[in-house]
């Protein structure tokens, strides 16, 4: 096991829907989508985004792309147009997931540092 | 015949993308279609703003300048043109095209799409028994109706096919969705039914990796060391076959990055469920598209599979909710953070005596530079150097905000010491324009198609 920030093993992309966001992530390998898959839940993540995201997590799986995509519901402070913050539309939620730190397996790793 | 190519660009991601995009799409490289996507769910209801006060305007002003510098080469390349940037005024903008067609001295057809603008139905639409209930929240639209700006239905690609089969060279819609003037293309040159559900869901698929523009080429990707030239970057291009595959690619010699992470990003951009995907004509699952690399700055993009569309088109109404203000100030360090908290304090203290009394739930508080934009996942800096103080509310009374406002600037005279870059002066606040999304049976909307030779 070795402890890896998100960065090494995915990449992401995250945008507005509503007054939520969506943030879909994709595996390096799909031996570390299979990992993620069981890994970074649903739960996981609205740990993570705790203090962002007030409402639930749903989370989707989409293998054939490596991905798999989490909708944050209630995570702008109100809908792009109503909001006052910064990150309005949550272009910055898919960075924030990749700050994720997680264990992950040494079988794993090699092929994560692409 | 099934070696048919057709290729189709998109050189506009949102009304402010960059200029460079259309004008680099027609002279850089081979092209078909053009498109382009104008409208938000807030531009609708800032058009028919306009419109009230000039019925000739509610349409996108730049889509007609734009024209009338690519129009020329367009003509010469035989490329064709398809724009939402009708707007709540299509016909205002067909007339803006005929000046700017005069000028040029050329002769091209222009199709028009309307019959989206639901606003003046709405009374009659909800007599008949329409409820327009809000798709996220399941409330009322009557709570609204009395403050509804916009009400504009997502139609989909076939009135555009038509208008390209009449021989139009420029198709303008309103509020015709992203994907559909992609779509509306594809129907036109390889004769889709619009019973082929598989067929649309491919062309729904091309026009959202497209739909916003460089995102599908490497703007905004997680490894963007690896893309290159970014003064130059590339436009998404698709090389679209009639069996519903296509490539996604980019001109030769521009920069940027075409890869499977790159189209998979743009793919994940604004997703919900994966495996239905609702457009007006067709239910894509995106779980079943196959990508693959196919040289380089080449995505084969195969295999989507689609479905029934659902019986209603989407609705995207805006109406007034309140106003709000912000402003910002820099405080500088040392404790920038201590010295922020009491500005704010100060600022809502000092409205109060002027017996604006703004509710803790309608302030906004901001340390930007103390990772805001992290809140909970990285910890705020030990002692930033500064930060910016970024301070606002909401509310329904205009003059109290604005009175609110007036206090945040004199706190340069009346604060910590070093404030600065106060930006933009006195703030003033604006209207909150709510954003509703219903849903209507498609049978009350009726599409109707010009095309004139001008």
């Amino acid at each position: 096991m070795a402890k890896m920030k998100l960065f090494e093993l995915a990449i992401a992309r995250s945008g507005d829907k509503g007054d939520g966001s969506n943030v879909g992530i994709r595996a390096n390998t799909p031996q570390i989508y299979d990992f993620l898959v069981k890994e970074l839940t649903a739960e996981r993540v609205k740990d993570h985004f705790s203090r962002i995201c007030l409402g639930d997590v749903e989370r989707y799986e989409i293998p054939n792309l490596q991905s798999l995509n989490f909708i944050l519901h209630d995570s702008l402070g109100g809908g792009g147009t109503e909001t006052l913050k910064t990150d309005a539309q949550g272009k910055v939620h898919g960075l924030g997931l990749l700050h994720m730190e997680m264990d992950v397996p040494s079988h794993l790793t090699d092929p994560a540092r692409k | 015949m099934s070696d048919k190519k057709v290729r189709i660009a998109n050189g506009q991601g949102f009304w402010g993308d960059s200029l460079l995009g259309p004008l680099r799409l027609v002279e850089e490289g081979p092209l078909d279609y053009l498109t382009f996507d104008y409208l938000a769910e807030i531009t609708m209801s800032i058009m028919q703003k306009q419109k009230s006060r000039n019925p000739d305007a509610g349409y996108a002003t730049d889509f007609v300048g734009m024209l009338e510098r690519i129009l020329p080469t367009c003509k010469k390349k035989g490329i064709k043109v398809i724009a939402n940037a009708g707007g709540v005024n299509p016909r205002g903008c067909l007339e803006a095209i005929r000046e700017v067609v005069e000028k040029l001295d050329i002769n091209i057809k222009v199709g028009i799409v309307e019959g989206d603008d639901i606003l003046d139905q709405l009374p009659e639409m909800m007599k008949a028994g329409e409820t327009f209930k809000n798709l996220d929240n399941g409330e009322s639209v009557e709570t609204v109706l009395d403050t509804v700006s916009s009400a504009n239905v997502y139609i989909g690609a076939k009135p555009i096919a038509d208008a390209l089969d009449e021989g139009a060279d420029v198709v303008v819609t309103g509020r015709a969705t992203d994907p559909s003037v992609v779509i509306g293309a594809l129907i036109h040159e390889f004769g889709w039914s619009m019973d082929d559900y598989d067929k649309l869901a491919a062309g729904t698929v091309m026009g959202h990796i497209m739909e916003c523009g460089t995102q599908a080429t490497g703007g905004n990707y997680a490894r963007w060391r690896e893309v290159e030239d970014w003064v130059h970057i590339g436009y998404p291009v698709a090389e679209a076959s009639a069996d519903g595959s296509f490539v996604i690619t980019k001109h030769e010699n521009t920069g940027g990055l075409v890869d499977i992470e790159t189209v998979t990003s743009q793919l994940l951009y604004e997703m919900g469920d994966p495996q239905r995907y609702l457009g007006p004509d067709c239910i894509a699952d995106f779980t079943s598209i196959q990508l693959e690399q196919d040289g380089r700055n080449r995505v084969r993009v195969s295999n989507v599979k689609g479905s029934e569309p659902t019986d209603t088109y989407k609705v995207s109404m805006s109406y007034h909710n309140g106003y709000k203000i912000l402003s910002s100030l820099v405080v500088p360090g040392p404790d920038a953070v201590e010295k922020a908290q009491l500005i704010a304090d100060t600022i809502f203290g000092r409205a109060e005596l002027l017996d604006v009394k703004i509710p803790e739930e309608n302030r906004f508080v901001e340390f930007f530079g103390n990772n805001v934009c992290y809140e909970g996942i990285l910890p705020p800096p030990e002692q930033p150097g500064e930060i910016l103080l970024r301070i606002g509310a909401k509310g329904t009374d205009k003059k109290a905000l604005d009175t609110f406002g007036r206090e945040i600037v004199p706190m340069l005279l009346a604060g910590p010491p070093g404030l600065t870059g106060f930006a933009g002066g006195r703030p003033r606040a604006t209207e909150i324009i709510g954003y509703w999304p219903a849903l209507i049976s498609k049978h009350l909307v009726q599409t109707r198609v010009t095309v004139e030779s001008l």
